[in-house]
């Protein structure tokens, strides 16, 4: 298990280079210049490349890369281009607040759609299962950036029952009852859709498993049904488990939309800014810090997995 | 109004009372439900959700451009100069700020003196003094001073071009020597507000620090700031001028560049007021009791043409064709209403606009006129390329106005090819010019224009001094008259002849058609009733001294 967790560890570093290096040259790909945001838009060229020069813009970009790494090694990501705030400082703010919501928003999912899938999988074939069924395709279908501009035309706007945007009554920070009536809408709408993953999967390996030898046997041992679920439990915990990672790492990273519609103060509004701003290092590091984390979710998740499934030996 | 408050609640709360469990799930969504969306302000807090993405930097010279000078700029600063900013059917002149009275030297025209108001001190007790205004001058101009703030000196120095020198004449009053004669300084100082010296030092002489407890002279004092997501601004007690001090106890201000996001959190209640409402959400807003607000302020949306040899817009009756083709109320309607039909760079009804002998307007037949006698018509279409984007900071709807204005110009026998760019794209080439080669053949760009003054609206976009990359006269316009026309206003030093340059010059711009004149934005607001005594003026900036809140 060490070896194979020090392996995984060091496959990470090529990541995040390519990572890095992919992010450093789209962005300079994409039309404009990265001052734009941070110059008044009547700024002459003169005034464009004296600032250029003050934050290093001036010279060449596989230069500026990497200076830009040798820094991010020693935990320096830079600062903001925009605001002048260190990026670090930046990002560690707004990953606490979507971790948060992502977190929230995966448990809500995986719950509700392990309920509904575990519902379905036993009455495989039914109404029922075809009911929850279209439940899932609907929450899978549904872009959720829409579902959160419904639910906020309704219990915001109409019926003024939740705030339609901000994390708390004085901003994000210093957590206290008042700010859970930021987190609901937003919650309920990043976890439409991976409820409805998680309910599919679940679905499918419930009935798969409800199908196999092993199951008519206990049956036909006088098994009780609680007995039995818990073996059913073991054997889609594993894969059940490897989806609720993986949702948690998109709701991470692609929550850039529902955070944008809630002016949720995370890392999706963070990087939706940096994009419009061009804010290089922001982006950069935004970027730089989801792939990590991505990645760090992918190992965790295989590390736990044996756990449940001891047939799994990671080597 | 909290959940639990509304009558249709309480029928529910009762019949879950009977049930344990339905009463245990009613009183956990209760004290859920009871800390929504009824957080009670004290009253006189007026909050605003701005559409800038962050709040702005409270370090004086801040970022986020006008809108960052409008909500942090002057409220927690001041510059020297100010706006009259006290009535909605003018245009808003300069006034007596920090300083009571400037004067330029009868003899030397280079040289001006600016008396400070005696007794202003900044929101940490500091004296407000001369030195206070050279050391502020040495923050964004002298690269080697220990107050020097690139961030600031980005947005600051480009405002003020002609200052060359200063110094401290004594405690109340400054002297300020201009590179070359310049009458429009006032202008330019208008820009450049104070921060503390005093309390730069006392936060360990670092901008960062400075941010967390900022100083100013300005009627409003910063009491939290939390970066991305709220500022809250608290009434100045001691502000000097005790006439103007603020009605409100508070001011929050709340980024929300996402507009739709911006009309939720207004009709739920979460803020009072709104920038820029979406034109589709007008109606709605007006139905459901909103007060809406706009007016006429210097901001022109106009077709910037290349003058470079071989453009089509070389042809003056070219030019009057196409500032005759547009049907600009047709295209108001488009924007629901929110948008001035543009005469000339300035409003009609700026004391700017003079009075020129070609009226633009809506007269097709004479366009078509003029079109033929340059050898044009509908069958034998004039091609032009023009440079447009999609959308971008004050650009209003650019898509569908330049929509429209393309089916105009067919009309007359323009055939409009465009070059959309993005936003960032198109600022780009505008800095760097019509030759630059990322201009693909373009005739023109539409980039819509802040024009506060004289510089900003007029001299910029046509000196002949100021072609890229030194400025942006995009279009390499040179015409010997034209730059006599703009020394005359930098050479007028008395206010009335100096008015008169600026008319003279507007007048050209007019009667040579130098640019398709469109539109003027009119800054539309939406607020709730509460919100009193609020006068939009003709202007990017606002005065909320005046605004208190109804219960």
């Amino acid at each position: 298990m060490f070896t194979y967790l020090i392996k995984r560890l060091l496959f990470a570093i090529p990541i995040a280079l390519a990572v890095t290096a992919l992010c450093f040259s789209l962005v300079y790909l994409a039309p404009g210049d990265p001052l734009s945001a941070v110059l008044p838009s009547d700024a002459s060229q003169d005034v464009v490349d004296l600032v250029k020069a003050q934050y290093g813009l001036d010279k060449p970009v596989p230069v500026q890369y990497l200076l830009w790494l040798q820094r991010a090694v020693t935990g320096d990501l830079g600062k903001s281009i925009s605001s002048g705030r260190p990026v670090a400082e930046e990002i560690g703010k707004a990953i606490g607040n979507s971790l948060l919501l992502a977190g929230l928003a995966s448990t809500l999912a995986f719950t509700v759609g392990s309920a509904l899938g575990i519902a379905a999988g036993y009455r495989n074939g039914s109404g029922a299962d075809r009911a929850m069924s279209a439940i899932a395709i609907a929450g899978v279908s549904i872009p959720h950036y829409w579902l959160g501009i419904v639910l906020v035309a309704i219990f915001s706007a109409r019926l003024n029952w939740l705030p339609a945007m901000g994390a708390g009554p004085a901003g994000s920070g210093n957590w206290t009852l008042d700010h859970v009536q930021y987190i609901i809408l937003p919650t309920l709408t990043l976890a439409a859709m991976p409820a409805g993953i998680v309910m599919r999967s679940v679905r499918a390996l419930v009935a798969d498993t409800l199908s196999r030898d092993f199951v008519t046997g206990l049956i036909a041992k006088g098994m009780g049904r609680g007995a039995i679920f818990r073996h059913l439990a073991k054997n889609i915990a594993p894969t059940a488990l490897a989806v609720f990672g993986v949702q948690l790492g998109y709701l991470m990273a692609g929550s850039i939309l529902v955070e944008t519609v809630f002016t949720w103060p995370g890392t999706g509004l963070l990087l939706n800014t940096a994009i419009l701003q061009r804010d290089i290092p922001l982006l950069q590091g935004t970027i730089f810090v989801l792939a990590m984390f991505f990645v760090g979710l992918n190992l965790l998740v295989d590390m736990l997995q044996p756990f449940f499934d001891p047939r799994i030996k990671r080597t | 109004m909290r959940l639990c408050d509304l009558p249709r609640f309480q029928p529910f709360a009762n019949r879950a009372l009977g049930h344990t469990r339905s009463a245990l799930t009613a009183m956990a969504l209760g004290a859920l439900l009871c800390t929504t969306a009824g957080t009670a302000f004290a009253q006189g807090t007026l909050r605003i959700a701005m559409t800038a993405s962050d709040i702005p930097l409270p370090n004086g010279q801040t970022d986020q451009g006008a809108e960052g000078m409008r909500f942090m700029g002057y409220t927690v600063f001041e510059a020297l100069v100010a706006y009259d900013l006290s009535a909605a059917d003018k245009a808003a002149p300069l006034m007596p700020g920090l300083s009571t009275d400037w004067q330029v030297d009868a003899a030397d025209k280079l040289r001006w003196t600016f008396k400070l108001r005696p007794g202003v001190k900044f929101h940490d007790g500091s004296a407000f003094t001369a030195q206070s205004v050279v050391w502020n001058l040495d923050k964004i101009l002298d690269s080697k001073a220990e107050q020097f703030d690139p961030k600031q000196a980005a947005q600051g120095r480009g405002r003020i071009p002609s200052v060359k020198s200063y110094k401290v004449i004594n405690d109340l009053t400054v002297e300020i020597i201009t590179a070359e004669p310049e009458a429009l300084l006032p202008y330019q100082m208008a820009w450049i507000v104070m921060s503390s010296p005093a309390q730069w030092q006392a936060m360990g002489k670092s901008w960062d620090n400075f941010l967390k407890k900022p100083s100013g002279t300005g009627p409003w004092k910063l009491e939290s700031y939390v970066p991305r997501e709220r500022a809250v601004l608290a009434r100045n007690a001691d502000y000097w001028n005790k006439a103007h001090t603020p009605k409100l106890d508070q001011l929050v201000l709340l980024p929300v560049p996402d507009a739709s996001a911006r009309v939720a959190a207004l009709r739920s209640g979460q803020v009072d007021w709104i920038e820029a409402p979406p034109p589709d959400a007008l109606d709605s807003l007006k139905g459901a009791g909103f007060a809406l607000t706009s007016n006429v302020y210097p901001h022109v949306w106009p077709w910037h043409f290349s003058r470079l040899e071989g453009s089509p817009w070389n042809d003056i009756r070219v030019r009057k064709a196409a500032n005759l083709a547009i049907d600009r109320e047709g295209m108001k309607n488009l924007l629901g209403g929110m948008m001035v039909s543009a005469k000339g760079m300035v409003p009609p009804n700026s004391p700017w606009f003079g009075k020129p002998a070609f009226e633009v307007k809506y007269d097709v037949p004479a366009a078509k006129a003029l079109m033929a006698q340059a050898g044009f018509s509908k069958e034998k279409p004039l091609k032009v390329k023009a440079i447009i984007s999609p959308s971008g900071s004050g650009q209003m709807q650019p898509q569908l106005m330049n929509e429209l204005i393309q089916q105009n110009l067919a009309e007359i026998g323009i055939q409009v090819e465009f070059d959309v760019r993005d936003w960032n794209a198109l600022l780009a080439n505008w800095r760097a010019g019509a030759k630059d080669p990322g201009t693909k053949g373009a005739a023109s760009t539409n980039s819509s224009y802040f024009s506060q003054d004289p510089f900003t609206s007029l001299i910029r976009h046509l000196d002949g001094a100021l072609l890229p990359p030194k400025g942006t006269n995009w279009g390499y316009y040179a015409d010997k008259e034209m730059d006599q026309l703009f020394d005359g206003v930098r050479n007028s030093f008395d206010p009335k002849v100096q008015l008169t340059s600026i008319q003279k010059a507007h007048e050209k711009f007019v009667n040579d058609a130098l640019f398709l004149f469109v539109a003027h934005d009119v800054a539309p607001r939406a607020m709730s009733k509460k919100v009193k005594g609020f006068v939009q003026p003709q202007n990017w900036f606002l005065d909320f001294n005046t605004i208190s809140m109804d219960k």
